[in-house]
């Protein structure tokens, strides 16, 4: 169990998908304008990435794997499956999602397919490949780097309300700032990369 | 299909309208400083030359058939599920990358590692193919492609010269300035410009976030039109 907690805070953390590694920046750039909606992207990503990693998991280790059930490496098909079961996890979410909960669907809005083309969504699954990981450990790392990516979110978004009041030169406005403010959250969360997640 | 065969009738020849296509993605449509797309991978692989070379070569190549094959098939693809088959197209032609880096340049495949992979989500790919190759013909769709690949691979380029002299001294691998590691057991070899003390800074993942965000601004500063006035 200290295991699993120790990955969740590895991954939300210290490994942060967003400010670390800098993946699913398009949509973090392109929808953090306001704090709401920045919320409903990170609840949606949190949600689609602890449901694809699992799935991730078992096709990764029991379809392509060389001891899965065809018995031959087909790692080669990968990208295309792995792509394929996002787009399609991501459409059945939002088929449930409508049916269940139309409030939480109005408000997820259009987020929801926008994070089919989420690189940390792919990008996690791709390092819990390239880690290693079991069943469990997946799962807790992808719940772990989702939260990781809903703070990212939520922080920039926070900061970019507020320096909409500030006088910012004309040509820095906007795109150029949220770059400029995201190296600088990228650099304070380096400072967290000492952490030992085994102490807690 | 009356619209299809006005669709078909779209030149075949090299004229202004084909130049703007391939020189706008260059100027005042940067995938990169003005679409905003495809951020994750311009920050992850610029720390040298040589790797940010291998993806945007990777990266054109992938635009540029992506957008010719998805042309092609624009008139067969139902509405409802063209993310899919837009993604297995991209991903079909990211494989091949992968295969191909993986035979012929093991190296840079390593050091890439899920970045290849990543282009698939690049979203300048799955954006060009929704805003444009969904509604022009193959041969205009292949010059954007090819277009924009270019757009993105100057702005790679160009945030990997300035992180790579900067933060080792080195230009695709040779030393430029400050002194090699030899140095330290032979102090005869001082190099020309030997005081500089390389900035680490420039090696770490925020200092692209810092140097994108500058080329934005002076970007922005010479052509007025993109100021964003909101």
């Amino acid at each position: 169990m200290g295991e699993l907690l120790n990955i969740f805070i590895k991954s939300a953390f210290i490994e942060n998908l967003a400010l670390s590694y800098f993946l699913g920046m398009c949509s973090y750039l392109a929808v953090s304008k306001t704090v709401k909606t920045a919320f409903g992207l990170g609840l949606a990503v949190i949600f689609v990435l602890g449901i694809t990693m699992p799935i991730n998991w078992v096709i990764n280790n029991f379809l392509l794997s060389e001891s899965g059930i065809f018995q031959t490496d087909l790692t080669f098909l990968r990208l295309i499956l792995f792509i394929a079961v996002i787009a399609s996890m991501v459409q059945l979410v939002e088929m449930v999602v409508e049916k269940f909960s139309p409030s939480l669907y109005n408000s997820l809005g259009i987020f929801l397919p926008l994070i089919t083309v989420n690189c940390a969504i792919l990008g996690g699954s791709l390092f819990m490949v390239s880690k290693e990981y079991n069943f469990a450990e997946s799962v807790s790392f992808g719940l772990g780097g989702g939260f990781g990516w809903f703070l990212a979110i939520i922080a920039i978004a926070a900061i970019r309300e507020k320096i909409k009041y500030s006088a910012v030169p004309p040509a820095l406005r906007g795109l150029g700032m949220a770059f400029l403010l995201t190296g600088l959250m990228g650099l304070a969360f380096m400072s967290l990369m000492g952490i030992d997640p085994a102490a807690f | 299909m009356a619209d299809v065969q006005v669709a078909e009738k779209q030149s075949i020849g090299f004229g202004k309208a084909e130049r703007k296509l391939l020189t706008d993605p260059l100027d005042s449509n940067n995938p990169i400083t003005v679409q905003v797309l495809g951020i994750c991978s311009a920050l992850a692989v610029t720390t040298g030359l040589k790797n940010a070379t291998v993806m945007a070569i990777a990266v054109i190549f992938v635009t540029a058939f992506a957008n010719l094959i998805t042309s092609m098939l624009r008139n067969h693809i139902p509405k409802a599920v063209r993310m899919i088959v837009q993604l297995v197209i991209i991903a079909t032609l990211v494989t091949i990358v992968e295969l191909t880096l993986k035979a012929v340049a093991f190296d840079s495949y390593k050091q890439l590692s899920v970045f290849i992979g990543l282009i698939i989500t690049n979203c300048i790919v799955m954006g060009r193919l929704e805003a444009f190759a969904m509604a022009n013909n193959p041969y205009r769709s292949l010059l954007d492609g090819i277009g924009n690949g270019v757009g993105y691979g100057i702005i790679l380029l160009a945030v990997a010269f300035v992180r790579e002299f900067f933060g080792k001294g080195e230009i695709f691998g040779f030393k430029i300035i400050g002194n090699t590691a030899e140095y330290v057991l032979d102090t005869t070899q001082i190099s020309w410009l030997g005081w500089y003390a390389n900035n680490n800074l420039m090696v770490l993942f925020p200092s692209a976030m810092f140097v994108i965000g500058i080329l934005i601004w002076m970007h922005r500063a010479w052509n007025k039109s993109l100021v964003d006035i909101s």
